[in-house]
């Protein structure tokens, strides 16, 4: 069995939550703040949706769809706000301007917008992640397969949706560490093409020990 | 054994880790918590949290800020004030208020590398300030504080490092950052245990409420913002169509509204026998536990902004949850999977009736909003925030 000469650490996270002074009582606020708002609000209010949403099937894909369907009740922004795959962007920019491009255009075509109490508007924030360390550290295929199915769901977050979107690791940590640290390119180019959109950190966690436990079956474990 | 190792049989897979290896990143700070009063909401998830981090090794304690009349008079119109009431602030009482909190900070140890100062009554003890990180914690909606109110206390806020709300929405603006952080049930307390059906029945028996047929429960108190009239009418929609009983659980504030609407309920109740009014004293919490565990369907149709946990609680007893389109509701219920959002009585109805009709989707309801409880309010939850602010500000 190959072993890594750099462990991996499994890091779980905690989201602390920070409030911005920007909120949208209409679809026309909601334009303008995008443009404006730290990068940083436009990641917590899309690739966030999926660390804070982990035991159900994340059904509007975002803060902002589910704020247009479930406040605003503008169904047609809804849908078109949640097909948006923020894992398909390569940066959060090209994310950002993608949603704007997408409620400037849905405007054009509006009249009135509908004004919403404060209560009930896009009140947008940011986070900032705890990271910490967690206990099992993987030198084999088999231990990294054993602390995969341990971890807290956090841990997989941070390395398969954090990394990727916030920290420019393209195909996620896992993979990379598979990748360079054991060699296995092979496994490591199917785990970087896990689809972890519209789906939960649950779902994402057993598609990667299905694919890791394939790779074990085929070094004969 | 420690506390927090109970918590590994309800708490999400890991969550009991993750919160030991925090906790031994700041193992021995001191993190001290001040409120005005050792009941409530917030205080019950004190009396539960600061022990446990206590044996995470935290030096954590808990202080009380005491006062007389005319300062917890003070108090009172403050937050009323900041809460959006209209009332009147006097100089003099204004004055009395900071006056008890530096006699207050005579007589609190107040040195510690993390303080967080819950509310009003402690607010003003920022100005004694030592040392460490001060973090305001706001359990109230403040957005639409009275001006002459927030301009009083707003000062104060700004001297703090940080505040905390419960939802983003209830943030006033400020200069100093605002974090988020909801609010939390225990499910370990009497209020949220497991109970031996044994132990449930006798409590029900106590209370007078039968179980033979389906129970639609509200909890909360006899106020026009808990709406219970509104839910005596969806009961009356529902009543034509099924044969099912409504039990109004709460306290009565003292009052003439309140009262009124005391008196209205119990007039209904009089008038049909399959409505029961109970008024519970606060602390009976085995009480409530066992009427939302009785439940068929439980309703929180709220018409105030406030972030009551009822849902939550209901939640985790594996119940589907009918709530008003509250910010702190909507929070909680997610519309369609752990129960329905609505905004009138009919919509109340409506959504009770559907239920009934398709019995199937209660016990899935249900289930699916256990594990949410279980994610997202459980105290585990709260200890992992507090940790991560000790972590963030106070390493």
């Amino acid at each position: 069995m190959r072993t890594a000469a750099n462990p991996f650490v499994f890091t779980g996270c905690v989201e602390l939550r920070q409030a911005l002074d920007a909120h949208a009582l209409d679809e026309r606020e909601l334009l303008d703040r995008l443009r404006e708002v730290p990068i940083g609000a436009v990641f917590f209010h899309t690739h966030g949706y999926f660390l804070r949403h982990r035991p159900f099937m994340t059904a509007w894909g975002n803060d902002f769809a589910r704020w247009a369907a479930v406040e605003v009740r503008d169904q047609v922004l809804a849908e078109r706000l949640a097909v948006v795959d923020p894992f398909a962007l390569e940066t959060l920019e090209a994310l950002r301007e993608e949603l704007v491009t997408i409620v400037d255009r849905h405007l054009r075509g509006l009249g009135a917008v509908v004004r919403l109490p404060f209560a009930r508007g896009f009140h947008f924030q940011q986070s900032q992640l705890v990271e910490v360390p967690l206990g099992p550290r993987a030198t084999t295929l088999r231990e990294f397969r054993d602390g995969l199915a341990a971890v807290d769901a956090s841990a997989i977050y941070l390395h398969m949706v954090d990394a990727r979107a916030r920290r420019g690791r393209g195909s996620g940590d896992f993979a990379e560490w598979l990748r360079t640290s054991l060699g296995l390119a092979e496994l490591a180019d199917r785990i970087g093409r896990i689809d972890a959109y519209l789906t939960t950190l649950e779902r994402v966690r057993g598609r990667l020990l299905n694919l890791v436990d394939g790779a074990l079956e085929e070094e004969g474990e | 054994m420690s506390r927090i190792a109970e918590y590994r049989q309800v708490a999400p897979q890991g969550t009991v880790d993750i919160i030991e290896r925090l906790a031994e990143r700041v193992r021995g700070r001191r993190f001290l918590h001040v409120s005005g009063g050792r009941l409530g909401g917030p205080a019950e998830v004190l009396r539960a949290t600061v022990p446990i981090l206590g044996d995470l090794g935290i030096d954590a304690r808990w202080e009380i800020t005491g006062g007389d009349p005319a300062y917890y008079a003070t108090v009172r119109a403050l937050q009323a004030a900041l809460e959006g009431g209209e009332r009147v602030l006097t100089e003099d009482g204004l004055a009395r208020y900071l006056a008890m909190n530096r006699v207050n900070a005579k007589k609190l140890d107040l040195d510690a590398d993390l303080v967080l100062a819950h509310d009003v009554p402690p607010a003003s003890l920022v100005d004694a300030r030592a040392g460490g990180r001060w973090i305001w914690r706001c359990h109230f909606d403040c957005s639409e504080a009275q001006p002459g109110a927030w301009t009083f206390f707003r000062p104060l806020v700004e001297r703090f490092d940080a505040a905390v709300f419960s939802l983003p929405q209830y943030a006033h603006r400020l200069g100093v950052p605002a974090y988020v952080l909801h609010p939390s049930i225990d499910p370990l307390s009497d209020k949220n245990r497991d109970l031996a059906p044994r132990e449930m029945q006798a409590v029900l028996a106590a209370l007078r409420v039968p179980q033979d047929k389906p129970l639609l429960l509200q909890v909360g108190s006899f106020t026009r913002g808990h709406d219970p009239l509104g839910v005596v009418n969806a009961y009356r929609i529902v009543k034509t169509h099924h044969d099912v009983r409504l039990v109004l659980a709460g306290t009565a504030e003292d009052d003439s509204e309140s009262l009124e609407i005391l008196a209205n309920l119990r007039e209904a109740a009089q008038q049909d026998r399959d409505i029961t009014v109970l008024e519970l004293p606060v602390g009976a919490h085995v009480q409530i536990n066992a009427l939302q565990r009785a439940a068929t369907i439980v309703l929180q149709k709220s018409v105030h902004e406030g972030f009551d946990l009822g849902p939550a609680e209901a939640m985790w007893k594996g119940r589907p949850v009918i709530g008003g389109a509250t910010a702190g509701i909507t929070q909680q219920i997610l519309h369609d999977v752990t129960g329905y959002i609505v905004r009138s009585v009919e919509g109340a109805a409506f959504r009770v009736r559907h239920l009934l009709n398709n019995r199937e989707q209660i016990p899935r309801m249900g289930a699916a909003g256990r594990e949410h409880a279980r994610r997202a309010f459980l105290i585990t939850r709260h200890l992992l925030d507090y940790l991560a602010l000790m972590v963030h500000l106070a390493p």
